[in-house]
């Protein structure tokens, strides 16, 4: 497939991102890289300082809501990306309303408790839909426990393992690196499809 | 006790996360397997043949012969 037949067949399809974080920030911008069509982004949160260890932002935007400034970003990479943005801290209920005609649904919460909130829900109420999730990417090195395996319409990435603590921070390279290996999983499955 | 390399003594064979596990027992809840695996995680997410188990039906639900058992444990960092 060249890059304008990537593009062409990217251009009618809409990936949801719950979270604009570390995960969701990086894996958001790759996918609006390649052209994805639509992208639906969700997070409560504001930038702050120590966010930019990681996460897709700059220090002009300290203070701003991370969900619109990663749309303002997106669209100084490309500006043909239609981006829906909202400021939530996602719920069920808004899990159905928000993500139920997209392609494929990105998990890139930061705690535990709300990835399994996601994942139970997506998985019943949605159950033929795609979900990429991103699990366990904190400290440095380990390249090799990073890895990626699948239990039908479930797509797991990361190493499952380390856990952040104040010892252990989630950091560029390895939050990068399951981000991204997140945004390869949704664009293999939006070019099989 | 051992036959041709074969063991008669285990009656469950399943897919755990992909890998193949014997168990003793003919069929058990999804909280005895989690016991018996020493899966101590708080948060987690479990599927049995594609299918997912509410954590409130993790004393109900049923592992038997030949299931596809997911076992994901959840860990904070994003």
């Amino acid at each position: 497939m060249t890059s304008a037949e990537i593009r062409e067949k990217l251009k009618n399809k809409t990936v949801g991102v719950a979270g604009c974080g570390g995960l969701g920030s990086n894996c958001a911008v790759a996918l609006a890289r390649v052209g994805v069509g639509t992208l639906i982004l969700t997070d409560f949160d504001v930038i702050a300082e120590s966010n930019l260890n990681r996460q897709y932002y700059f220090l002009s935007q300290l203070g701003e809501p991370k969900a619109a400034a990663l749309k303002r970003v997106i669209h100084q990479i490309n500006p043909s990306v239609s981006v829906i943005a909202y400021e939530i801290r996602l719920d069920p209920e808004h899990i159905l309303r928000y993500f139920k005609d997209c392609d494929v649904i990105v998990e890139a919460f930061d705690q535990a408790g709300e990835k399994e909130m996601l994942i139970e829900t997506v998985l019943s109420a949605f159950p033929e839909k795609p979900l990429v999730v991103g699990v366990g990417m904190a400290g440095w090195g380990m390249n090799e426990s990073i890895h990626y395996r699948r239990s039908g319409n479930l797509h797991i990435c990361g190493d499952e393992t380390t856990e952040i603590s104040s010892d252990i921070p989630p950091l560029a390279p390895r939050v990068g690196i399951v981000a991204n290996m997140q945004a390869n999983v949704v664009l293999d499955i939006l070019l099989q499809s | 006790m051992k036959d041709n390399g074969i063991r008669k003594d285990l009656k469950m064979k399943i897919i755990l996360n992909n890998t193949p596990e014997e168990f003793d027992q003919e069929i058990i809840t999804v909280d005895e397997l989690l016991k018996l695996k020493k899966f101590t995680f708080k948060m987690l997410v479990i599927r049995i043949n594609g299918n997912l188990v509410k954590k409130d039906e993790y004393n109900t639900a049923l592992v038997r012969d030949k299931d596809d058992v997911m076992v994901l444990h959840l860990v904070s960092g994003g």
